[in-house]
């Protein structure tokens, strides 16, 4: 046991930190939202170009691909000390995360030529097409066809909750290219340029009131073969390994601890009977159980970070980490909510807003994070049947 | 940065598991419940043999001269096992105080025979007026006299008090002023054999660990018997008396995850054979998201006793905290676990035949023992400055 950075990682997390504080843009007085207008896109574009330049984009990545080949380590320091700075999110972080690593693994050296450097620089930024009306939790039920006409791929039908498809310049997709084949073997995962005729984006206006996600509407839509990745038909395999990637988790830890600080705040400030909340026994009680909950995910993220380290096959801690992180995300937000009492429901533009309009905007948003990503039910189905080893139903 | 296991302490979970398995299935566990005492010798020896008893006591003294996080492991697989005994209270509590606060002939008369298995200590510190771990309503007190101190009170729940040969007492030496929880109150080391003890069994759900009322009445003791550190001068013990509660908790919770696991994993196997309406039970959906969320409170409740467990010797200041963060969650989870086991177990699973009562029991009295989760709570939100 031993939670000492080695020399190497405390010089990168020193340099980062420096950096961060000289380049990390003041935050904007209108808080926390999802809307992106020109601008906004443009300032995240910047952003994105700076850090890239620092060298702190695809970090993980191979140097062939522009990378430094950092290690698990380094790329969780970069994680946690952007989140602490309040750095703006990445625009190309789609890209970055899922596409990228997709390419890399399946992609043809064409496609990785033509693609892979435009994704660090977010000079073009991409959205991903899973989701459909009729496809959910069951994705792999998915019904947009793409039909082989000589030298391209003739794709109609629907995805939906695409988060950035407004302002995507391409969109990894997944289509369906044989519908006689078993549900999982007739799927392809193809890449769309957004600006092909046939594509028609609309704007789901969420309940925040921002519209961060689209429907996206395709009418043979014609993608030539060459953007094919990976086997024909076996788009759903090319599709898991990028699912199964490493996924940062201390990041989000982070986050909800930053999250939970604001609360403490928040409890400080306001009163009942004249005294602040964090002097009520029962206030005491509540705040006392989130910070415990805080603090397990915290340490139990770095306890899945060793086991990642010391080479251990990963099982089902993602899925408990993205279960017990989104749920606790909500409960913070909800008593953030009780304690703001009659303030609660004030939104924004209201005078008598509380930090900006935070916690009624979070407790939306994040019930919005425990369904995307796969449902805190699908993450228990996925806990009982992978790691517990229960029968499925049927 | 490394935040996990070493392979000397997984090797020591993987050996005591086996251990336990072989020489603690619940069979014993059964019939040691059911009988008086509810601690086997026999059992105890086996203990004394692997070296376990003496785990946290120096090299030096003839123990293991090991930290928490290994103890922590070790009550990890006991709490597994619901294994009956003072492992806890003599081992743990009671080690960290004469370690923290002995002089150097206590320690020698103590110590080593605590680790060879030849005397088991406790500690009486909790009273009846109000049971709870408040160091400032603590009453009983030791009166000076000459060449010494007179006790005079009454505690309750001292683990094994029946069976201990070393009682440390907790007695109020001076006032409270305030500034440690235990600003006052001296532990004192009364031998069990001494004149005015008197010693009566608690009756309690749990019959895997006994616990005892201890009269004392007018009972003389030199003035040696207070641990007041090596050659200090100091009045009271509580800073030895705060590092051994701190202790406790965090054995209690490692203890608590342990049973919470094992309870799960029993509930598991269990669903995965029985069969209604033609197929497991465990097939079922409700069934399993039921299992799923007793999991998902399980491992993150494990990290909180690997910090504290650590903290507790890499970390001192920030052990307190950690303790009762650590307490609060994995008693917590132990009673949601064992409740949600049973109930897996369907109508067998009430039955006294089937195991899942002990769990159930056990972990409602660790819940219960030194501090419940609504007092760590606050003990949480006053470190923290809240």
């Amino acid at each position: 046991m031993d939670l000492e950075l080695s020399q190497q990682e405390a010089r990168f997390q020193g340099e980062l930190r420096a950096w961060l504080r000289a380049h990390v843009p003041a935050r904007g007085r209108s808080g926390p939202r999802e809307d992106l207008d020109a601008a906004r896109v443009e300032r995240l574009k910047a952003w994105q170009r700076k850090l890239h330049g620092a060298g702190y984009v695809g970090i993980g990545w191979p140097r062939e691909y522009g990378g430094r080949a950092a290690g698990l380590m380094e790329q969780t320091i970069l994680g946690e000390e952007l989140a602490r700075a309040r750095a703006p999110g990445l625009i190309g972080m789609m890209g970055i995360q899922m596409v990228g690593p997709t390419l890399m693994r399946w992609g043809s050296e064409q496609q990785k030529q033509r693609f892979l450097p435009r994704i660090l620089t977010a000079q073009e930024v991409w959205c991903q097409g899973y989701s459909e009306p009729g496809s959910g939790s069951d994705l792999a039920s998915l019904q947009t066809r793409a039909l082989r006409d000589g030298d391209e791929f003739v794709v109609s039908g629907q995805k939906i909750w695409t988060s950035n498809a407004q302002i995507a310049d391409w969109m990894f997709c997944l289509v369906r290219t044989n519908p006689a084949a078993p549900k999982h073997h007739g799927i392809s995962y193809l890449l769309i340029d957004m600006k092909t005729p046939g594509i028609t984006v609309r704007p789901l206006v969420q309940m925040t009131g921002d519209a961060g996600f689209n429907e996206v509407f395709f009418d043979e839509v014609r993608v030539p073969a060459e953007n094919l990745v990976g086997p024909l038909d076996e788009g759903w395999k090319v599709a898991n390994t990028t699912l199964a990637h490493e996924r940062n988790m201390l990041g989000s830890t982070t986050q909800t601890q930053l999250l939970f600080d604001g609360l403490l705040r928040l409890a400080r400030r306001a009163r009942r009977g004249g005294r602040p909340l964090a002097e009520d026994p029962p206030a005491r009680q509540r705040l006392a159980e989130l910070k415990i909950r805080v603090e397990a995910l915290r340490w139990n993220a770095y306890r899945n970070l060793t086991s990642a380290l010391r080479g251990r096959p990963s099982g089902i801690e993602a899925s408990i980490t993205k279960l017990a992180t989104t749920e606790l995300n909500h409960e913070l937000a909800a008593t953030a909510l009780d304690l703001l009492g009659l303030l609660a429901p004030l939104y924004r533009g209201s005078r008598h807003l509380e930090d900006g309009g935070l916690w009624p905007y979070q407790f939306m948003f994040s019930l919005g994070m425990i369904i995307g990503g796969g449902t805190s039910q699908i993450q228990r189905n996925i806990i009982a049947q992978r790691g517990l080893g229960l029968p499925r139903a049927g | 940065m490394d935040f996990g296991l070493s392979e000397e302490q997984e090797r020591l979970r993987d050996s005591a598991r086996e251990l336990l398995a072989r020489e603690c299935p619940m069979e014993r566990v059964r019939k040691i419940a059911g009988e008086a005492p509810g601690h086997d010798a026999e059992l105890w020896r086996t203990f004394a043999e692997a070296g376990w008893l003496g785990i946290l006591v120096p090299e030096a003294e003839g123990g293991a001269g090991l930290g928490l996080l290994d103890a922590a492991v070790l009550l990890h697989e006991l709490g597994r096992a619901v294994a009956p005994g003072p492992f806890l209270a003599s081992s743990v509590t009671s080690v960290v105080a004469l370690r923290e606060g002995a002089s150097r002939a206590q320690r020698a008369a103590w110590l080593p025979r605590i680790a060879a298995g030849d005397a088991i200590a406790t500690l009486a510190l909790f009273e009846g007026a109000e049971p709870r771990l408040e160091g400032a309503l603590l009453r009983d007190r030791a009166a000076r006299r000459a060449g010494g101190f007179l006790l005079e009170g009454a505690k309750l729940f001292v683990d094994y008090g029946q069976l201990a040969d070393l009682v440390l007492g907790a007695f109020r030496t001076a006032r409270p002023r305030g500034a440690a929880d235990f600003d006052g109150v001296g532990l004192f080391a009364v031998p069990s054999g001494v004149r005015g003890l008197k010693k009566e069994a608690l009756i309690s759900l749990d019959e895997t660990r006994r616990s005892a009322e201890l009269r004392f009445r007018g009972v003389a003791l030199p003035r040696e018997a207070l641990l007041a550190g090596q050659g200090a001068r100091a009045a009271d013990s509580s800073r030895a008396l705060q590092r051994a509660l701190d202790a406790t908790a965090i054995g209690l919770a490692a203890e608590s995850l342990g049973g919470a696991e094992r309870a799960l994993e029993r509930a598991v196997e269990y669903v995965k054979v029985r069969e209604q309406f033609g197929r497991p039970v465990g097939s079922f959906q409700a069934v399993q998201h039921m299992a799923a969320e007793a999991a998902s409170r399980i491992e993150p409740a494990r990290a909180l006793v690997w910090y504290a467990a650590w903290a507790f010797d890499a970390r001192p200041k920030e052990a307190s905290l950690a303790a009762s963060m650590a307490k609060a969650a994995c008693c917590d989870v132990y009673r949601f676990v064992a409740r949600t086991a049973v109930e897996l177990h369907g109508g067998i699973g009430f039955t006294f035949e089937n195991d899942m009562h002990f769990y159930l029991k056990r972990a409602l009295a660790n819940a219960a023992a030194f501090g419940d989760s609504d007092w760590h709570r606050e003990r949480v939100a006053e470190l923290s400055k809240f």
